[in-house]
């Protein structure tokens, strides 16, 4: 435990000084939703109404970009082989690893919704059902990308194949992110059916990244 | 003969050589036998003659889903038994699934044109199945990216086990979500609800497209040992080459210097 532990307090850590670049992501994320006004026009009614698609895609994308350093780093300074050797489970330890990235890199884009929320023309309402259900779908995205990142250092290969690989994986949580928020502000539908879904898919993405991520590394590190 | 039999790869090629022309055979007679039923099929009451996509459409989406499947257990195959040519399976089925896959979206959308008024919709199953069809491309592109055929085919056999999950979800998006797609009729609690005139010619194009498909597995995994051979021969070569030029370095300046005296 207490491992594990220091494996996530040094990973936030890591990720919060100089040269982590867990904060390049909410930098992202604000840069892409400042885009969005440019290329659909700046009609407040229209914003507003694609407001939480626009949200949702800007989160997908950030947290996809800051991904692929989640392992690279450890293993260009050797530190992955110690945690590979190491007597903790390794599924434990890559769990670990994905919920300090999430505390740095994730956590961070949820606190910007709000201010985000400004910029799109969002009330109160619309911009809390969006932070909310960023925050049950964001774990999602930084466990499935996980396997990405895994597959991305075992192959020596990052950027655009691990897009392609982990976007499919993520459409389901887009999917059920989107309908839920939209549920609160426009829908007829209840906010709870896809809420709760959104939520199971986080909790099975909880439990099957790190198994999947583990197994890549130890059949794929050499 | 078991599975570990298979495990050499020039006793598969020697069986798959006796085996494939009776498979390709009896592809075929059946693939005949069923066109022929599904061509003079009655018209549906309803659809008229656009009914007999169906024998189509039907056989390549379950086929895209049980590619995949196989390919999931090709992929335990790789990583839990390291079977050695579990991983030719898996690499060898990935174009063929993404083709069926693509023919059901495309025979699919050619169907919901007339029926539905729509070449598209946002639908589940559609929605579902072309994620099938992203990922097929995705591993297709993950075999591509890297050189070394044993560490891509780890890579690749995580991931098909993880995009496995998808199976189940467009098996039952029709019945979860209540959207365009009709719901099963054929494999369900209580029997099929298709009428005898279509199940019989849909079960036989159903067969002859499984059969297609173990045809033209056999066939790409023989390919793909035979690429791996040429492969490996060329590198042996080129390490040849690359080891006499390492001895002969002296013996070829001697020359050089004879070739410039003799100028």
């Amino acid at each position: 435990m207490t491992a594990l532990s220091a494996l996530i307090r040094r990973d936030v850590r890591i990720a919060l000084r100089v040269g982590g670049g867990a904060l390049i992501g909410v930098l992202f994320f604000l840069t892409v939703v400042v885009l969005m006004p440019f290329a659909v026009g700046p009609d407040l009614a229209l914003l507003s109404r694609l407001g939480p698609a626009i949200l949702w895609l800007g989160a997908l994308l950030a947290s996809l970009l800051t991904l692929d350093r989640l392992f690279m780093a450890d293993h260009e300074d050797g530190s992955l082989d110690l945690i590979t050797m190491s007597r903790t489970p390794l599924e434990l330890a890559c769990a670990a690893k994905a919920l300090a990235h999430w505390l740095a890199a994730g956590l961070p884009l949820i606190v910007a919704t709000p201010v985000l929320g400004l910029l799109l023309n969002l009330d109160m309402v619309a911009t809390g059902a969006v932070a909310l259900t960023l925050l049950a779908g964001t774990p999602a995205l930084t466990f499935t990308g996980m396997i990405g990142a895994a597959l991305a250092v075992t192959l020596h290969r990052g950027g655009l194949l691990m897009a392609v690989l982990v976007l499919p994986l993520s459409i389901p949580v887009l999917i059920f992110g989107v309908a839920a928020s939209q549920a609160v502000i426009v829908g007829p539908l209840s906010f709870g059916a896809p809420f709760s879904i959104l939520c199971a898919l986080s909790l099975v993405s909880l439990v099957i990244g790190p198994f999947a991520a583990a197994a890549s590394l130890r059949h794929g590190l050499d | 003969m078991t599975l570990i039999d298979l495990a050499n790869p020039t006793r598969f090629l020697a069986l798959s050589a006796r085996v494939l022309p009776w498979l390709a055979a009896a592809t075929v007679i059946l693939l005949t036998i069923g066109l022929y039923q599904s061509a003079y099929a009655p018209d549906d009451y309803q659809q008229g003659a656009t009914v007999k996509i169906m024998f189509i459409h039907v056989p390549n989406a379950w086929l895209s889903m049980f590619v995949w499947g196989v390919m999931s257990i090709a992929s335990l195959g790789t990583l839990v038994w390291r079977h050695p040519l579990a991983d030719v399976a898996a690499k060898a089925a990935a174009p063929i699934g993404a083709a069926f896959t693509f023919l059901a979206l495309l025979t699919g959308s050619l169907w919901g044109r007339p029926m539905w008024g729509t070449y598209w919709e946002w639908d589940a199953r559609l929605t579902s199945v072309l994620i099938l069809f992203l990922m097929y491309l995705g591993l297709m592109a993950l075999w591509r990216a890297v050189d070394d055929p044993s560490r891509a085919a780890r890579a690749a056999a995580v991931l098909t086990l993880v995009g496995a999950i998808n199976l189940p979800i467009i098996k039952f998006s029709v019945d979860w979500w209540n959207t365009l797609h009709q719901p099963a009729s054929v494999m369900r609690m209580g029997g099929s609800t298709l009428d005898k005139s279509f199940l019989i010619p849909l079960l036989v194009m159903a067969v002859a497209f499984t059969l297609l498909f173990v045809t033209l597995h056999v066939a790409a995994m023989r390919n793909e040992i035979l690429r791996r051979r040429v492969r490996s021969l060329q590198m042996m070569q080129a390490s040849r080459i690359a080891f006499s030029s390492e001895v002969g370095a002296g013996s070829r300046e001697e020359n050089a210097s004879k070739e410039v005296g003799a100028a």
